[in-house]
């Protein structure tokens, strides 16, 4: 048992602004010396896509989402003003510009921090990804482990 | 003027890093010992001096000048 303090976060996003906020707090919280748990679930999955293409045995429909959704948190779109991929390109070189981490630095430094990553293990059946497909030291759970990290911690978000 | 052990810079960089930087700087350092710490970001004066009183350290002072936000942290 540890007597640190919990935050877990529910990623269910996958838009690059709101995934960014996640991995912020998340950052943040490990920071605080937090134990940080981030629940990957729909389309906050695509958070945890390598971004490299990946030849795997699946459906056509499976095949056709994974075509669909991006691959990875840098090629997420906004959640608002995204107008096809401009306004995401507006906003990179606006936080290059204010020195804000990328995401893909966030997310690097979160694995650093020891955050926690979790893939929802039935959302991914949903949406037809593979473990191949997803970044590695990361872990696959269900509900009950996301409600046995959080059923005693102190921060809890759904993003 | 405080004596400080160790003089971390997070100029440039914008929230979260100056907390994630001052949290790594101040693991290298031992009870009572002070960490300088310089920033840019105008969040940092309420992040670490938040940061400071959940961790048990002591924000003993803190200054600008030339827009650089300087703190005195006093590991807890």
């Amino acid at each position: 048992m540890s007597e640190n303090k919990k935050t877990t976060i529910v990623l269910f996003s996958g838009d690059y602004d709101k995934a960014m906020a996640a991995y912020i707090i998340a950052n943040g919280a490990a920071a605080y010396d937090h134990e940080v748990t981030i629940f990957h679930t729909f389309w906050g999955l695509n958070a945890l896509r390598k971004d490299e293409h990946l030849s795997v045995n699946k459906g056509l429909l499976e095949k056709i989402f994974g075509k669909m959704m991006p691959r990875g948190v840098d090629k997420m779109g906004l959640s608002k003003m995204n107008y096809l991929g401009m306004g995401k390109k507006m906003i990179k070189n606006v936080m290059k510009k204010h020195n804000a981490t990328s995401l893909p630095d966030l997310v690097d430094m979160a694995q650093e921090q020891d955050v926690k990553l979790i893939a929802c293990t039935m959302t991914m059946d949903l949406l037809g990804l593979k473990k191949e497909e997803l970044l590695d030291h990361i872990e696959y759970a269900g509900v009950a482990a996301y409600i046995g990290d959080s059923e005693d911690g102190n921060i809890t978000l759904f993003i | 003027m405080i004596e400080s052990d160790k003089v971390l810079d997070a100029t440039n960089v914008a929230c979260p890093m100056p907390i994630v930087k001052t949290k790594k700087a101040m693991q290298e350092l031992n009870s009572g010992e002070v960490l300088e710490v310089h920033a840019t970001d105008q969040g940092a004066k309420s992040d670490l001096t938040a940061w400071a009183k959940s961790g048990g350290h002591e924000l003993l002072e803190d200054s600008e000048e030339d827009q650089i936000l300087k703190f005195w942290i006093k590991k807890g």
